[in-house]
């Protein structure tokens, strides 16, 4: 009766694939395509003229565009490592036999990463606030001086790197976590026989045997922070002095504050490149192996 | 391992989870006090007598409700489409043969690399050109494009017993009902995982709401609180805060409820293979 139907066992897939199919080449492919068209256009007086390579050579000139990439390299380069420093150090502490409560800690490191970019922003906007912000006060309460949070360069990118990693530490802890989980528990207990200490097992067993989960955690965060754009735009505006702005920041300016449409497509070309690049060089460290 | 080293461990866990918690504590008390109370040195750590009025203030401010029906609306509306569609979509992509498979998860994973903002310039035109702007469905059709959504279903249902599938189709069942009737009933944790993803990504999606949405009557709860917050005439953190306490605690709600698949949402991209 069935092999009569127009769904079969051979036609079942396509049913089934299509509508999604069709989404991604309208809402992803086409605009992809898109972009890297108009990427080579200018929008003057409300018509698109070409201009061939201008828009990257204008690019490559352009000084806030440098001091944005230099802004995420310094995201990059100290909040990346940091943070998933700082989430593998807490992953091993939960895995400790003799930790009591882990889900307690589980849950509670977690739960910075439910909240909204936005909704976290603003609260550690009032935290860091340089003449009433509570963080001065515990800083001048051990003898420091306060920080003018957001009206000096340095001060308004840690700003920054403290606020993205209170949200997402917790969530490569989670990740790594079920990374640990996953090594066999008699490797650990041969070490344990063996007398490993704690830092002998954490760096020649368990590091190297979740250096895949590492590997993913350091990618997709990598790959977040090239895309930063909530916190700057509600903690700093960017600012000072262009201190804190982000490619997706200037992207978002020229697009849709200046509507240079062809400039801003060129600026997102630029991150999908940077970001390929970066992501190959990632995977390749985990193919060594 | 000797007392002091656990102690140790147990000081860092203690910290960091204290670390976590606290902003949240913060967010909920500063929406109880005063303005100055938040700014004074130290601030005000305990529970006010405010509330009342900071709320009064706060609805005089933005249109809050209309702001989280909007959010309640597109977050339930995207999440019931996505499941659907990438349940569907993974199913196909780990439980059947057919031409062109290999380039469809190529293209989906690859589309995981490129930015979304890259997207956003030619989205915003296509959106005026239909005449879609300032919609809920301007915010939800465009993110249904998702790569992570359609990988998590895959990953899953690379598990599902094709025995199962063999019994169903012996018994008769055609492959639409084999699908909703078999495969969707018995992966209900990966579903519980994906719809608590999709949710909250997209309660708490800016930047693309931001961009298409013009008037404040389609305004979602992030956009109205950087709104709030972007008005410089009269800061109030009191009331900032305490807007911002009320777009977090349905979010942080659903996660102390349903922590479980959370969880397995954040680690099902990560762990299986």
């Amino acid at each position: 009766m069935k092999d009569h139907s127009l769904v079969t066992r051979k036609t079942a897939p396509y049913y089934f694939i299509a509508p999604v199919v069709a989404i991604f080449a309208v809402f992803m492919v086409y605009p992809i395509l898109r972009s890297l068209y108009l990427s080579f256009f200018e929008l003057t007086s409300g018509e698109y003229v070409f201009v061939g390579l201008k828009n990257y050579q204008k690019l490559f000139q352009d000084k806030i565009f440098y001091k944005a990439l230099f802004n995420t390299c310094i995201f990059l380069i100290i909040q990346v490592p940091v943070m998933i420093g700082g989430a593998l150090l807490l992953a091993v502490a939960i895995e400790q036999k003799f930790i009591r409560g882990k889900s307690f800690f589980r849950t509670t490191i977690f739960l910075p990463s439910v909240t909204a970019l936005v909704a976290y922003a603003l609260v550690f906007k009032v935290l860091l606030n340089s003449d009433h912000g509570l963080i001065n006060y515990v800083i001048e309460l051990f003898g420091g001086n306060a920080v003018e949070w957001f009206y000096e360069e340095w001060p308004a990118r840690f700003a920054i790197i403290i606020s993205i990693t209170w949200r997402w530490l917790g969530y490569n802890m989670i990740i790594l976590l079920a990374g640990i989980q996953a090594i066999p528990n008699d490797v650990l207990e041969a070490a344990d026989i063996d007398g490993a200490s704690f830092w002998d097992k954490l760096f020649h067993i368990i590091i190297p045997m979740v250096k895949q989960v590492i590997i993913f955690c350091t990618i997709t965060s990598t790959i977040g922070t090239l895309q930063l754009f909530d916190e700057p735009y509600i903690l700093t505006a960017g600012g000072p002095n262009d201190a804190t702005i982000t490619l997706g920041m200037y992207l978002y300016n020229n697009g849709f504050r200046y509507l240079k449409y062809g400039y801003a497509s060129a600026i997102g070309y630029v991150m999908t490149v940077i970001i390929a690049m970066l992501s190959i060089v990632q995977f390749k460290l985990t193919e060594e192996d | 391992m000797k007392r002091f080293n656990k102690a140790i461990v147990y000081v860092i866990l203690g910290v960091a989870a204290f670390l976590s918690l606290f902003p949240f504590y913060f967010m909920f008390v500063s929406g109880t006090n005063t303005n100055n109370q938040i700014l004074s040195v130290p601030p005000k750590f305990t529970i006010g007598t405010e509330l009342i009025k900071n709320f009064e203030i706060l609805i005089g401010k933005v249109d809050l409700m209309s702001a989280t029906w909007n959010t309640l609306f597109i977050s339930t509306v995207y999440t019931i489409l996505a499941l659907l569609l990438f349940s569907a979509a993974g199913y196909a992509l780990a439980k059947f043969q057919f031409k062109g498979k290999g380039l469809i998860f190529g293209c989906v994973m690859g589309s995981m690399m490129i930015p979304s903002l890259v997207m956003y310039v030619p989205l915003f035109e296509m959106m005026i050109d239909i005449n879609m702007t300032d919609s809920a469905w301007a915010v939800i059709l465009p993110m249904l494009a998702n790569a992570f959504g359609i990988f998590l279903m895959r990953q899953n249902m690379m598990n599902f017993p094709t025995a199962l599938l063999e019994a169903g189709r012996i018994d008769g069942l055609g492959e639409f009902s084999l699908f909703f009737r078999v495969v969707l009933p018995n992966i209900k944790p990966a579903l519980g995982a994906l719809v608590i993803y999709m949710f909250t990504s997209m309660w708490n999606n800016f930047m693309w709401p931001l961009i298409i949405l013009g008037s404040e009557e389609k305004y979602t709860l992030p956009i109205a609180l950087a709104v709030l917050d972007g008005n410089p005439t009269n800061k109030n953190y009191a009331v900032i805060l305490l807007a911002t306490a009320i777009a977090t605690l349905p979010i942080l709600i659903i996660f102390l409820v349903f922590q479980k698949q959370f969880v397995a949402g954040v680690m099902g991209g990560a762990v299986k293979e």
